[in-house]
């Protein structure tokens, strides 16, 4: 009898012994699953993986197919960089926010643009009123930048930034605030996010249709790849997928098969696949299921790993190896007894560092409630803290390698990914499927059926269907001054009436001619911003050139 | 044959997040009302024409922003210019509880924070709506 026989005889005889015990005492409910709503058995044993291969499928750590991390020694060479997502009201008080940060030891900024900079319109157009400053920092020009940036090296920090439809802007103020410092771009390091096709179904601050919006993503690998060699040019984002509703499954899956049209588009643009695939970053959300979200990540680069090497014939490691940021889940919190958030995001950020992420946002305790204050960020940083020093989880890589029941549901999550994938290019791929609908389908059938079984009470979300307590309404919140968008216009009349008008003109006129062309737009958007047309004039340009993005409404 | 209660979802402001408005668009329906659902980035004057044309019982809003404070009130002033005065208005979001007093005296006659089961919104709807039967 060889081993698998025994083990598989000794489990009979342990189920035959769990189901009489059960018939006694009744399991607490007939069917378990993860946070997913995948199937859990009862226990898991070697015979789950019998048709793995150790060295085909798992590997080593900065090996194909990099289930156990793209580097070789992992968090035991440093640990992942500990990056807040953090912007408010002015530049000036977000400069504040971040030298604040760096002091209390965050190794990398990010930064959260309002929403009339995300959706390309100047502070004192009308419908940024009653937005700006709220979600994030009002930028408007490369003024409020260089504001931004003030007092901080660039060629000593690296800056992540949420933006995506008017990327290249942000990313050429940035080069241009650098400039300013006397630091060349091929010193500069940072990501920006850049990631158009998850805005369409997930997040929603989209400008310009597909096309053209491929477009200046691939001119902005073009660019970097000759000039910001260490940018990351791309986040390729499963977190707002899985915020808007996802399961797991579909967060890899989504977010690969957005990934595949990127490199798809550059590729038939010309570029050679190893000169950008190195600078695409990856950014994931931690849930809370640990160890569904562990076998997630894991999953998740060797999926990649597969679909560089086998579809686009990658040669480079750097190419294959799937990088991530990761933040906690923001949607699992609740506004209901605030303070056991840090508990969720404690398990959330031990799962991404179980998993592998190469950097970390925490969420902090009071965000159903409003943006968070000093001290519930510096209570969110001490977590990733506490787990880099404290928990023993950061000595050995990949710990939970090897565990029957991870390695199953790496598995299980590569296998329903890779099914996804091949629906969607059965589609015609990503951006077709995203037209259709389909994506966005899939994402609002999972969120609403896991917000009935929150209200069935199958679903137990601690101090709010189940343990609740009656209490006072929270105190201290952080508010902004609505004061922030007049400054930000008066700001705004004072720039135009003192730079060089006809400089501005010129640059404007260059960006429209380049746009209806084929010019890599990368170095006129740069000429335009260093003559400080605003964020808005830019992108006024590009509307009146590529048009603009209908929302496809499902519902 | 009775008619069914219609409402309308609206996404005020620039904000991207629909979760919330799409599950509860969907609870809304499934509960037997007929429900329009706007898409993003509607201005509080599309908001307005939108209910009028449909001929609405029920204005239900959702901001993820914070932009609650400028554009809800600006909603209830634009259905006054026009006549309006028999929509239920109803709002949710990451609402500050500080801000709810003040959104009730624009108008607003509920408002729904994180965590509110769409049950808790289906009930308030169908025992305050301003039209009888």
């Amino acid at each position: 009898m060889n081993d698998n026989d025994a083990i598989k005889k000794g489990l009979e005889a342990y189920e035959a012994g769990a189901e009489k015990s059960i018939s006694k005492f009744p399991e607490r409910k007939p069917a378990f699953a993860t946070g997913s709503n995948s199937p859990v058995k009862r226990l898991y044993t070697p015979l789950d993986g019998a048709a793995r291969d150790y060295l085909r499928d798992v590997s080593f750590p900065g090996e194909y197919p990099y289930t156990r991390g793209v580097q070789n020694t992992m968090y035991r060479g440093r640990f992942w960089t500990m990056r807040q997502y953090a912007g408010f009201s002015t530049a000036e008080e977000s400069n504040k926010r971040y030298k604040f940060l760096l002091a209390q030891g965050t190794t990398g900024l990010s930064v959260a643009f309002d929403l009339p900079t995300q959706i390309g319109y100047d502070s004192d157009h009308a419908l940024s009123q009653g937005e700006v400053g709220k979600v994030g920092v009002a930028i408007d020009s490369l003024a409020d930048m260089e504001i931004l940036f003030d007092g901080i090296p660039l060629d000593k920090v690296s800056t992540s930034m949420t933006i995506n439809a008017p990327a290249s802007v942000l990313l050429a103020m940035y080069i241009a605030v650098a400039e300013k410092q006397g630091v060349s771009p091929d010193r500069l390091e940072g990501t920006i996010q850049n990631d158009i096709l998850k805005e369409y179904v997930a997040r929603g601050t989209y400008i310009f249709p597909p096309e053209p919006s491929m477009r200046l993503i691939t001119d902005i690998f073009a660019y970097c790849s000759r000039n910001v060699p260490n940018w990351n040019t791309i986040s390729i984002s499963g977190y707002h997928i899985r915020e808007a509703g996802s399961t797991a499954s579909q967060e890899v899956a989504f977010t690969i098969a957005d990934g595949i049209a990127y490199v798809d588009a550059a590729v038939k643009a010309g570029l050679d696949v190893d000169a950008f695939a190195p600078r695409l970053s990856f950014f994931f959300n931690a849930h809370n299921d640990l160890f569904e979200e562990v076998a997630k990540f894991r999953a998740a680069r060797r999926v990649w790993a597969k679909v560089m090497k086998e579809r686009f014939g990658a040669k480079s490691a750097k190419s294959m190896s799937l990088r991530f940021h990761t933040q906690t889940g923001g949607s699992t919190l609740t506004a209901q007894q605030p303070d056991n958030n840090i508990v969720r995001v404690a398990i959330q950020a031990l799962a991404a560092v179980l998993g592998g992420t190469q950097s970390l946002h925490t969420n902090s305790k009071d965000e159903a409630l409003a943006l968070p204050t000093e001290d519930s960020v510096r209570i969110a940083l001490r977590t990733q803290q506490i787990i880099a020093y404290e928990s023993g989880a950061t000595e050995t890589i990949d710990p939970l390698a090897g565990s029957y029941y991870v390695e199953s549901m790496t598995d299980r999550i590569q296998a329903e990914a890779e099914a996804y994938i091949k629906t969607i290019d059965d589609m015609g791929g990503a951006v077709k499927a995203i037209e259709r609908g389909y994506v966005q389908q899939e994402i609002q059938d999972a969120a609403y059926s896991y917000q009935m079984d929150i209200e069935s009470g199958e679903r137990v979300v601690v101090g709010m269907n189940k343990f609740q307590v009656k209490e006072a309404p929270p105190k201290g919140l952080l508010r902004v001054d609505p004061i922030v968008g007049e400054q930000q216009s008066a700001k705004l009349a004072a720039l135009r009436a003192k730079r060089d008008n006809a400089r501005v003109d010129a640059g404007l006129a260059a960006l429209k001619k380049a746009a209806e062309g084929d010019d890599n737009l990368m170095p006129h958007i740069l000429e335009a911003v260093r003559a400080y047309a605003t964020l808005g004039e830019i992108c006024d340009v590009l509307r009146a050139v590529f048009g603009e993005y209908q929302q496809k409404v499902i519902l | 044959m009775e008619r069914k209660i219609r409402v309308l979802v609206a996404k005020p402001g620039l904000d991207g997040h629909d979760r919330g408005a799409k599950v509860i668009a969907r609870a809304l329906r499934d509960a037997g009302m007929e429900v329009i659902y706007t898409g993003l980035r509607q201005t509080p004057e599309q908001i307005v024409s939108a209910a009028v044309q449909e001929d609405v019982d029920v204005v239900a809003m959702s901001i993820l922003s914070g932009a609650h404070n400028h554009l809800f009130p600006r909603v209830m002033d634009l259905l006054r210019e026009k006549g309006v005065d028999d929509v239920l208005v109803i709002g949710g979001g990451v609402i500050p509880d500080d801000d709810i007093p003040g959104l009730k005296a624009a108008g607003i006659a509920g408002v729904f924070t994180p965590g509110t089961p769409t049950t808790e919104t289906i009930e308030f709807i169908k025992n305050n709506l301003k039209r009888g039967d």
